[in-house]
């Protein structure tokens, strides 16, 4: 077993228990953004960005499925900044007054991932109707699931998925540990995984495009600071990074 | 309790931290219940999915139990009865599912059972047999978290059950089947009736290790906990209502053990 392996595992149990992953050091003040699974490695950078131009302030990260982090901040979670993969999961926040003027700062397009020895020849997003072909999808309630369901409709596919997860890091997951055949994720998180999965682009006239919309929490104790971290996403530097992780821009 | 140890009165440092403890434990099912939906209660829990993920969490909790007798009652009694399988380390393996993270279960049962797991991938190579996104997967997980509850609870009531019936079996001629069917059952049959339910009602419960090793999908592998994490995203009254089913079925497990449990209080 390699160590890979064994981390990509492990990141599925993290993932599917619904942890939050905190990178938190002794700071003044601790900026607390909640993001979608798919922001992962955007914000982890982001987040250091804003902290070498904020001294004192230490960016805590929480990545969750977006239906479960609207949830958690309708509840009452103590968030600064919630960063979702989709309009409607946004809309559950500002419809209950949580949340006010959201900002689109970037999109996402779907993409087929197989394992990288590709068994089961996957070579088009139709393949995946295949009889024998084993394939992981995004539960329809969260945003990668529901641009999933679209583009499966759009194409006239139906699919018997082995599973719905509950975000787009633990179908990546599955599929880099090869317990299934192939996955539906978004273009970033195939890009970060790199070679550990073969990729079959969809042609963008099929495609499916979601936005992520940031905002600040109502009862957010750092609402100065949080208006920056969400200025900084559509800023140059944002934008740069965001375009360097295979996001479009808005 | 004796009347004197009544009408002493406890010191406050107890009372204090005792009172505080329990308001911590009921609190939570208070506001469980409190915010049930339990005028559409009926209506919800015999929506599509809410039957479809009971009668599943039913099917594989049963099988589940099932194993974990069929497996579990021989290894009890080989651990009570023999030095090898009586041994700390079997003791110790059999206890480690019990303390174990139940998501770091279902990795390790991936990592064994996936198709590229130890034993998977010779299933999937040579039977094209693979385990995980079934609802066998979904016994699995619960067997492996369950089963720990059934042994140990029959291997105690083995452990301290009378040997000298046994023997007096044995000296009339009854072969050891026979004595086990005749005699050493029967008189564990209580606490296998108790290890069964413990055994049961953890495997009706079970979430991290379903949903790491056996995926989720509705009627294959979404079960009860499993479902409920997935409404609880989008219909939180659903999410509710299917606690409220858990919470009761516990309760009920409960009731049905205080015989066992308050036994030894009445001694």
């Amino acid at each position: 077993m390699t160590v890979a392996r064994f981390l990509s595992l492990a990141a599925v149990a993290i993932l599917t228990a619904g942890c939050t992953s905190n990178t938190a050091t002794k700071a003044d003040t601790t900026l607390t953004v909640s993001a979608a699974s798919s922001l992962t490695e955007a914000f982890t950078a982001l987040a250091a960005q804003f902290e070498a131009s904020h001294p004192g302030v230490d960016v805590a990260l929480n990545f969750a499925g977006s239906s479960a982090l609207a949830e958690q901040v309708n509840s009452g979670a103590p968030v600064d900044v919630l960063a979702t993969a989709s309009q409607s999961t946004m809309d559950v926040v500002t419809a209950a007054g949580n949340a006010t003027d959201p900002t689109v700062f970037a999109r996402n397009q779907l993409i087929v991932v197989a394992p990288s020895s590709n068994e089961a020849g996957v070579a088009a997003l139709a393949d995946l109707e295949r009889p024998g072909v084993l394939t992981a999808i995004c539960a329809p309630d969260v945003p990668c699931g529901a641009a999933t369901a679209t583009l499966l409709e759009d194409n006239a596919l139906a699919i018997t998925a082995a599973t719905l997860d509950p975000d787009v890091k633990s179908v990546l997951s599955r599929v880099i540990a090869d317990e299934v055949d192939a996955g539906i994720v978004y273009v970033t998180d195939a890009r970060a995984a790199g070679d550990a999965v073969t990729t079959v682009q969809i042609p963008s006239g099929t495609n499916v495009s979601t936005d992520y919309l940031a905002a600040v929490v109502a009862d957010s104790p750092h609402p100065g600071l949080a208006g920056e971290f969400v200025t900084l996403l559509s800023g140059a530097a944002g934008r740069g990074t965001l375009a360097e992780l295979g996001f479009l821009s808005p | 309790m004796t009347r004197s140890a009544m009408t002493e009165r406890a010191p406050w440092y107890f009372v204090i931290p005792g009172a505080v403890a329990i308001a911590f434990l009921a609190l939570p099912v208070v506001a469980l219940l409190a915010q049930a939906p339990w005028g559409d209660l009926a209506a919800l829990l015999t929506s599509e999915a809410a039957l479809v993920a009971l009668r599943l969490s039913l099917v594989t909790s049963i099988a589940a139990t099932l194993v974990s007798l069929v497996l579990g009652i021989p290894l009890a009694w080989l651990m009570s009865r023999s030095r090898a399988f009586g041994s700390a380390w079997v003791r110790a393996l059999v206890t480690l599912p019990l303390v174990l993270p139940p998501v770091v279960g279902g990795v390790a049962l991936l990592l064994a059972f996936g198709r590229r797991g130890l034993a998977g991938q010779v299933l999937y190579d040579v039977l094209g047999i693979q385990i995980p996104f079934t609802t066998a997967a979904v016994v699995i997980a619960e067997a492996f978290v369950a089963m720990p509850f059934l042994i140990i609870t029959v291997e105690g009531a083995l452990r301290s059950s009378n040997r000298r019936l046994e023997q007096a079996a044995a000296t009339l001629g009854a072969d050891r089947w026979t004595v086990f069917r005749r005699i050493t059952l029967p008189l564990v049959l209580p606490s296998i009736a108790a290890g069964a339910v413990l055994c049961w009602a953890r495997a009706l419960g079970e979430f991290g290790a379903t949903l790491t090793f056996a995926g989720s999908f509705p009627g294959v592998t979404r079960t009860m906990p499993l479902a409920v994490y997935a409404a609880l995203d989008v219909d939180r009254s659903e999410a509710i209502a299917l606690s409220v089913v858990l919470l009761l079925v516990s309760v009920a497990i409960l009731v049905s053990l205080r015989g066992q449990f308050l036994q030894g209080l009445r001694r």
